[in-house]
Formats: C-alpha cells, structure tokens, sequence
C-alpha cells in the first residue's frame, strides 16, 4: 500500500504542518511518498526528502504550480494517483481548496480534517463545530482525507533520505490568473505552529486597543495572536486572525481568550488547547466553562497588569 | 445571465446539539433548522449582482427532505426569484450533492453558481469545490470581495496567511466566505411575496444521480470534556497559578 501526502508550502519552504500530515499517513501504515508541486522549489522537495519516514517525494516544479491555484494542482494530482490508497493534505486553506477538487475528479468522497486513525478506511472527525465527533467509514477505492493538524504529532522533520524523482508538469489548463497575494506579516509565531496564543475579541473594543494592549502581552509570552469573528468582522485585525469553527483550529500550550464570550464558533477552534486563560469582565461568559483559570476583570485594567506581572 | 445558490437546511448556528445516547448521530427532534448562514451569505450576493444589472434571475436549490422547502421560502424572502427542490430522504454528502447541482446547472445553465464555503452541520467545505471539478469550472474559493465585469470575474479569497485577487472566467464557482457581505433580513412583505413565488420539486432519480452514500457513519461521540476550572482572585493569582500549577510560563 502506498500512501500520497500532498506538501504544503510556499515555493521556498516546506510548511510544518506537512510533518503532521506524514504522522497520519504513518498511522494509516504503508509506503508514504510526498508530492511537491510548485516553481523553483527544489529546496521544499530537499527537505521533504529529509521527514523520518518519507520513501519518495514526486517534484513536479513548473510555472504554472507557483501560485498554488487549485485546479492545476488538482489535475496534477489527479494524473499521479493512480496506485495509491490514499491521498492526504493538510488542512489548511490550501488543503481544503484542494483535495475536495481532487476527490471529485476521481469520483471518490472526500473526508474532512480527520483527527484520528481507527484503520485504514475509518477515521474519526469533528462535526458540528466539533460537538460531535463522527467515526466514518469510506466505501472508496482512494481515500482523500484532509488532516486537522493538532490531532497528530509531527513527525521529524530530519532523519530521512528519500529519493526526489521529478514528475511532468500537467498542462496549465488558464482558468484562474493570480493578480494580487496580500501576506500579514508579523515576526510572531504563526497560529498554527505556537506555544503560546494571546486572542481578542469584541471586549478589545477597538483595533488600536488590541494592538496596544494585546502586542506588548505577545511579546512577554512570545505567542502569537489571534482574534473571535467579532473582532475581525470590526476591522480591529484581519482575516487570518480568526480562530474558530470557520477560521484556524488550534491547540497551544497556552490559550488567552480577552474579551471574547465563548460562542461555540470559537470554542470549536481552541477547545483543544492545553491550558485556557479567559479574561472576561462577565462572569456569566460561557467562555468561563472551558477555561482553566477564570478572571473576572475588566481587561483594561487587567492587561496592563498582567505585563506588568510578567516582568 | 443566470445564478444558481445552492442553499442546505441546518441545525441553526445557535443550537449547541447533543449527542444521542446511542452514538448513531445527534439528536434533531424539536431542535431549531435554518438556512446555512454561508448561504444567506451566498444568495445576498447573487441578489446584489442582478440588483446591479449584472445577472438577471438568481435561483436557490436544495437537496434534501421535504422541509428545506422553508429554506427555499428563506431564500426567495431574501430576493432569489424561484427555486428548486432536489427532494430525497437520503442522507446527502457532498460527491452527490455536487452531482445534483451539476444536473441541474445542466438545465438552467447558470454562468456562476455561489456555494456557502462550509456546512456548519457536517463542517465539510467540500461541495462548491467538487461541483467546480465536475463541471471542470474555475473555483473562487473562500471569497470576501467579488467582482463581475462582462465575463470575468475578479474575487479576493481569504487565505492562510491573509489573502489574494484572483481573476476567473465565467462560468465559475464562488464559495462565501464570512466577510462577503452582511444579508439582509426578510421583511414581512417579502415573506408573503416569497410564498408565491415558483418552487419546482424533482427527484434525484429524475436528474439521473446516484446519491448513495459513500462514507457510513459507524458512532458519533461527544468530544472529550474539559475538567471544571476556576476563577482566580486576581492577576497575581493567575501568574502564580501559571507557573507553579500549570507550569506553562
Ligand atoms: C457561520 C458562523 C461561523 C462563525 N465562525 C466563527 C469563528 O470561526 N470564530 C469565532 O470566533 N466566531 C465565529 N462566529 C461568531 C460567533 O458566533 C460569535 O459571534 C463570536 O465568536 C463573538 O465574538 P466575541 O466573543 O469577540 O464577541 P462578543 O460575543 O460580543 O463578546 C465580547 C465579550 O467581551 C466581554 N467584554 C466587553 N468589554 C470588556 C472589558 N472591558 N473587559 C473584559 N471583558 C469585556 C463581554 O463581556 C463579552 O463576553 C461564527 C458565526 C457564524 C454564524
Ligand atoms: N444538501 C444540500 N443542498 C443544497 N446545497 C448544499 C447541500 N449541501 C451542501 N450544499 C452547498 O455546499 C456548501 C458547502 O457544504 P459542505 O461541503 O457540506 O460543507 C453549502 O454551503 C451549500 O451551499
């Protein structure tokens, strides 16, 4: 049995979340080959030869892969299944982009952010907003399965010497043109990969009150931030910062939820997180009920303190 | 030109469902159904571009039980013109609901047809992208900002990192994401114009698709609890109990 993971990256690095996606195919079990398709990205393809327990990484490097458009690479992928038992990507944007197309066009279901292994064809994913948690089995020749990252450990991402063979490009079907890519960028870590996740909602009541308060905790903590719906639909920060049932899904070590009430939008997307702080000046926010430590406080006074606190 | 919104009847976002005893699913009995809120989203914008002259007859369909006629009713209150019901009491996953517009656009020939991006039930995100595959159509995934000029398109995707501009051919998919644009709400006055507007009912059988399912659900399960926390008297308190108990800073 041989198991396809398709790589995640941005034409100059391989994204950590590609070593989750190899720690499911392994516990799937078989021969695990990882697909690399973008331009000049000889250097991803390098270090996906390098994850512990990768076989073969398949390099299909053409200028018509580098902006990553889901219908070139889903007829690429399609053109390389054959003898494979499953296909795995992340997921992440990218993935959910992708596999769905790819599963269609081998007239297969697809199964979504799976975040355990029963056997080969069962697996376990969350559903509504992750209240339920529904154990599927697929009737499928192929298995297309996205993976929710903080349901598998990474794998090393050294150890392993896999040959890179290179695979032809498939043709640039033109039916989407890439005019602009807008990247938040920020010396933090990113949401998925952190230790240590400050968000805040609408209680931030302005953007300038986030960056203000919520930045100068980050640093203390080196965390990442992210944000509720509210806080983003408000314009406070961007899209990206959404954690939730529609936005990230994350599992820190530590989770601070400042100002946000606990919808189960959000709770789907930090439920899993260690250890939860919530800052909230309502003691009856549901937030409370998933928290560890609760401080019922105004958090504009308790912010600053808390800074201060961290020396 | 033509747009069709595929709309799905769910569990209302509001409703935090329990798992039956049983593990065989959720409990649904007397539990509060609406339209998928990515969908609300999906026909306000098929209602703003006939609105701006751009497309001339927005048409909702669904696929499932008798019921998502109310959803159809919704959709029409909203502005779509007429609507369609795929009526099957088959449990429905996105390969056949895909299959199901697909046979549909193949009648009413729509030049772009706007998917909500998720099903806050089955939280799949899967249908738009399959129907785009079958239909070998671009797909303008996760969109927050769409526009149409004669027959292309230009939409702005929320992405992982921010977001990108992409431009399209029509026909195309699009699939909403939450910041396209806020729906408005059905006034009375539409409500009652909606209830007379057309609604055709078919069969799967009639389109010619096979809808069986092709992943069985063995269990549902309730996720793991989380033990009860506690309150903290104050900020002190809490560091104190981050580094000694927690041990996590
Ligand atoms: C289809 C759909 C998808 C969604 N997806 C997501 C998602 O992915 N992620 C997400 O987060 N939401 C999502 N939502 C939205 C979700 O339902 C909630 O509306 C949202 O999470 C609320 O954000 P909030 O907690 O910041 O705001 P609110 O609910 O308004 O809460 C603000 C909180 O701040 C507190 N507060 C105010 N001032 C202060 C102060 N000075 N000091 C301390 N506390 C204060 C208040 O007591 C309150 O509890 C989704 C909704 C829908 C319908
Ligand atoms: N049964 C259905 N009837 C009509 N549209 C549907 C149905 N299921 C899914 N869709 C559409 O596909 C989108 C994505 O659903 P899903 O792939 O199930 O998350 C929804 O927002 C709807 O636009």
């Amino acid at each position: 049995m041989s198991l396809l993971v398709i790589a995640e990256h941005d034409n100059a690095a391989l994204k950590a979340v590609t070593l989750n996606t190899v720690a499911a195919a392994q516990k799937i079990g078989g021969e695990i080959h990882v697909l690399v398709a973008g331009s000049g990205c000889a250097a991803v393809a390098a270090a996906a030869a390098k994850i512990a327990g990768v076989s073969k990484v398949k390099l299909a490097d053409a200028a018509h892969y580098a902006d990553q458009t889901a219908e070139n690479l889903a007829a690429l992928v399609q053109a390389n299944a054959a003898g494979y038992s499953h296909i795995l990507a992340a997921a992440t944007g990218g993935g959910k982009n992708l596999l769905p197309r790819v599963a269609a066009l081998l007239d297969v279901a697809q199964i979504s952010e799976i975040t355990a292994v029963e056997s080969p064809d069962t697996f376990v994913r969350p559903t509504y907003a992750g209240n339920a948690m529904a154990t599927v089995k697929s009737a499928d020749a192929v298995k297309v399965i996205t993976v929710r990252s903080t349901g598998f450990d990474p794998v090393a991402a050294e150890g392993g010497s896999a040959a890179v063979e290179a695979v032809a490009a498939a043709a640039d079907l033109g039916l989407a043109k890439m005019t602009g890519r807008e990247i938040t960028k920020s010396a933090r870590p990113e949401l998925g990969a952190a230790k240590v996740i400050v968000s805040g909602g609408r209680g931030m009541g302005s953007g300038e009150n986030y960056h203000k308060l919520l930045e100068p905790l980050a640093d203390k903590l080196n965390a990442a931030l992210g944000a509720s719906r509210a806080a983003v639909d408000a314009g406070f920060v961007p899209n990206d910062y959404q954690v939730g049932q529609t936005g990230k899904i994350v599992a820190p070590q530590l989770y601070f939820a400042i100002g946000i009430s606990g919808a189960i939008q959000h709770l789907a997307g930090m439920k899993d997180s260690k250890v939860i702080v919530a800052i909230n000046k309502d003691e009856d926010a549901p937030i409370f009920q998933v928290a560890d430590y609760g401080l019922v406080a105004d958090l504009f006074q308790a912010v600053p303190e808390l800074i201060a606190e961290l020396g | 030109m033509k747009i069709l919104v595929p709309v799905k009847r769910v569990v209302d976002y509001n409703v935090k469902v329990r798992v039956k005893a049983d593990g065989t699913g959720v409990d649904l009995a007397n539990v509060k159904m609406s339209m998928n809120p990515f969908d609300e989203i999906a026909i306000e914008e098929a209602v703003r571009l006939r609105e701006a002259g751009i497309a001339k007859e927005v048409i909702a369909v669904s696929c499932g039980v008798a019921a998502c006629q109310e959803t159809l009713r919704t959709a029409m209150a909203i502005g779509a013109d007429r609507s369609i019901l795929v009526e099957s009491d088959v449990d429905l996953q996105p390969l056949a609901v895909a299959k199901l517009i697909k046979a549909v656009a193949a009648k009413e020939q729509p030049q772009i047809v706007i998917f909500g991006k998720q099903a806050i039930d089955d939280d799949a995100n899967q249908t738009g992208q399959m129907f785009a595959a079958l239909m070998g159509w671009p797909q303008a995934t996760f969109a927050s900002k769409v526009v149409v000029s004669g027959d292309t398109a230009s939409v702005t995707r929320e992405i992982d990192g921010g977001a990108e501009t992409l431009e399209f051919k029509l026909p195309m998919v699009i699939t909403t994401d939450l910041r396209l644009n806020e729906p408005r709400y059905a006034t009375l006055p539409n409500i009652m114009k909606a209830k007379k507007k057309q609604l055709d009912v078919l069969k799967p059988a009639d389109l010619g698709v096979d809808v069986t399912p092709r992943l069985t659900t063995l269990k549902v399960s309730e996720p793991p609890k989380r033990g009860a926390g506690i309150k903290v008297a104050d900020v002190k308190d809490l560091v104190a109990k981050l580094k000694n108990e927690a041990k996590v800073i």
